[in-house]
């Protein structure tokens, strides 16, 4: 059996040229694609009895997690139309008893965006240096009147319990940066401890064997590699 | 006196029923339509009116209908334009008093020229859209009548053919004649008549694919473009009872009417169920086929349904003779 995109051009050419199909077969087709498709389940969904099967990443609306935001402004002005409002204060945080000088920090006041300017581009949660602001889902928050569609930080913040957990990386990724940084870190540290542990061993003398061999066989490969490096 | 009370009793109850049938079977065949054609394209149509599966939504609209303004052009010739949704929709209800649905005196009024008669009056149907498309003062609607006219000429005469085979086959014009004499073996031998009047009786409604006339897309509705509220429910109303009629006739000229199992009491069901039947082919070609362009229509009349409209009748004529 040889199907169509098997044939050379030429002799689906001729084929056609030739009219081998019955005239009519393709009234008969069509035909025949309406009646299968009226015996299928319909594509669309009864909405506001049925909730809709949103994309994992569905673009709803823009949440803020306030605790994040240092405001820095980046989003309202990389915003095109305008539509973020910030109000802050700055307040000055005391010396630490330890030393140092006063230092001041900014307060969020006001956070609100303007649905009804808004254009969902996404650029200010692209920009946002702390993930402060986030996709979410919700779609249902239709108004009356055009001027209920600026939110404040209240429901901006409420929208966020909303926005789903980031998507998983792949079992082979690389470590985030964050993760990477401070394991790198921690491995730092731990090497060097049990460097310590084996130079006080060493000076001491008549160590317990146990101990000996669980600090070689943990630890050798890493601590030679590295502490001698250093040293 | 007694036997003329009995008479006008009669008259009056057989009129009740057609009106009855007239009012109701249109609007199931639209409510067909919106389901039918929904779930087709993959949609479920209309599901709040009325609560189960929207069955009122067709009520909704006319009650949605009646309200609305009925606007006459300030151009418009006033009297015409206001006339021609009752000469759109009367003709089916006139014809539908001679059609047998059942066996015996089934049938509003028994009319020795009773073929004749309804396809005479289906013409005056076509003349209310044309009536609309001149007085609306609209080159849309202009153009729309202008499309029809020429649509009336170019189909009446196959529909015409078609039917006078099936009449020099049963040698009468009276529909339950007709009937009367339908053998099973007249299905192969008029199956291209069938074709011919289904196919030119659709173009006659401005049914899809043949719609040139109102093609919404390209002149707005056509002779319907200026009218509103319930002239405009008229129309609609019109092009139903229409195919209802259309459908009809064709089960009674070509599928043996109520010819079926227990004929004799459950006639009238075969003929309801038939023309049921048809009418969802009705739909069903709307939602399959493309618009013919208006030369394609005109080609598709005069060199297709012409010369098979005169092949049937040699066929016919032939193995009467015989």
């Amino acid at each position: 059996v040889t199907t169509e995109s098997e044939q050379p051009a030429h002799e689906k050419g001729q084929q056609r040229g030739s009219g081998r199909e019955l005239p009519g077969v393709g009234l008969v087709k069509g035909l025949a694609t309406t009646l299968k498709t009226m015996t299928k389940h319909a594509h669309t969904v009864q909405y506001p009895d049925q909730a809709p099967e949103l994309a994992p990443r569905t673009r709803g609306v823009i949440a803020l997690l306030e605790e994040n935001c240092t405001v820095c402004m980046l989003c309202a002005r990389e915003c095109p139309d305008w539509c973020i409002y910030i109000d802050s204060h700055k307040e000055t945080v005391p010396a630490p008893p330890s030393g140092g000088r006063e230092r001041t920090r900014n307060v969020l006041d006001r956070f609100a965006i303007d649905f009804s300017l808004c254009m969902y581009c996404g650029i200010c949660i692209e920009v946002c240096p702390f993930d402060a602001l986030e996709w979410s889902p919700e779609f249902e928050y239709a108004e009356f009147d055009i001027k209920d569609l600026l939110h404040e930080r209240d429901r901006l913040r409420e929208w966020f319990w909303t926005v789903p957990a980031p998507v998983a990386l792949d079992p082979a990724a690389q470590d985030p940066k964050e993760i990477a940084q401070a394991q790198k870190v921690a491995d730092k540290r731990l090497t060097a401890q049990k460097a310590a542990e084996i130079v006080a061993l060493a000076d001491g003398g008549d160590a317990p064997a146990d101990v000996n061999r669980e600090a070689s066989g943990e630890a050798d490969t890493e601590a030679d590699g590295r502490t001698d490096g250093d040293g | 006196m007694d036997g003329t009370a009995h008479w006008w009793l009669e008259v009056a109850l057989r009129l009740v029923v057609i009106l009855g049938f007239f009012l109701v079977v249109p609007l199931l065949v639209g409510q067909m339509e919106h389901k039918a054609m929904a779930h087709m394209q993959g949609r479920l149509g209309p599901m709040r009116a009325g609560g189960f599966h929207g069955w009122a939504q067709l009520i909704a609209d006319g009650v949605k209908f009646a309200q609305k303004e009925s606007v006459v052009p300030a151009a418009a010739d006033r009297l015409v334009f206001q006339l021609a949704p009752a000469v759109a929709l009367l003709p089916y209800l006139v014809a539908l008093v001679v059609v047998p649905i059942g066996p015996g005196t089934q049938v509003g009024v028994e009319l020795d020229l009773g073929l004749f008669f309804v396809l005479a009056v289906m013409g005056v149907g076509v003349l209310g859209t044309l009536m609309g498309g001149w007085a609306s003062a609209n080159k849309y609607s202009l153009l729309g009548g202008i499309r029809t006219a020429a649509q009336l000429m170019a189909y009446e005469l196959p529909m015409l053919l078609s039917a006078a085979s099936v009449a020099m086959a049963a040698g009468t014009l009276s529909l339950s004649a007709i009937v009367d004499k339908w053998q099973w073996w007249w299905l192969p031998w008029q199956l291209i008549g069938a074709f011919v009047f289904f196919t030119s009786g659709l173009a006659e409604l401005q049914r899809p694919p043949f719609d040139m006339p109102v093609a919404d897309s390209e002149i707005i509705f056509g002779p319907y473009t200026e009218y509103t509220g319930l002239r405009f429910a008229f129309f609609l109303l019109a092009e139903y009872a229409g195919i209802v009629l259309l459908c009809l006739l064709t089960s009674v000229l070509f599928l043996g009417g109520w010819h079926g199992p227990f004929s004799a009491h459950l006639g009238w069901l075969w003929t309801v169920l038939k023309t049921l039947v048809l009418s969802f082919v009705v739909i069903w070609l709307r939602v399959s086929y493309p618009r013919l362009r208006e030369d394609q229509l005109q080609r598709f009349a005069w060199t297709a349904l012409i010369p098979l409209a005169l092949a049937q009748l040699a066929i016919t004529g032939v193995v009467r003779v015989l």
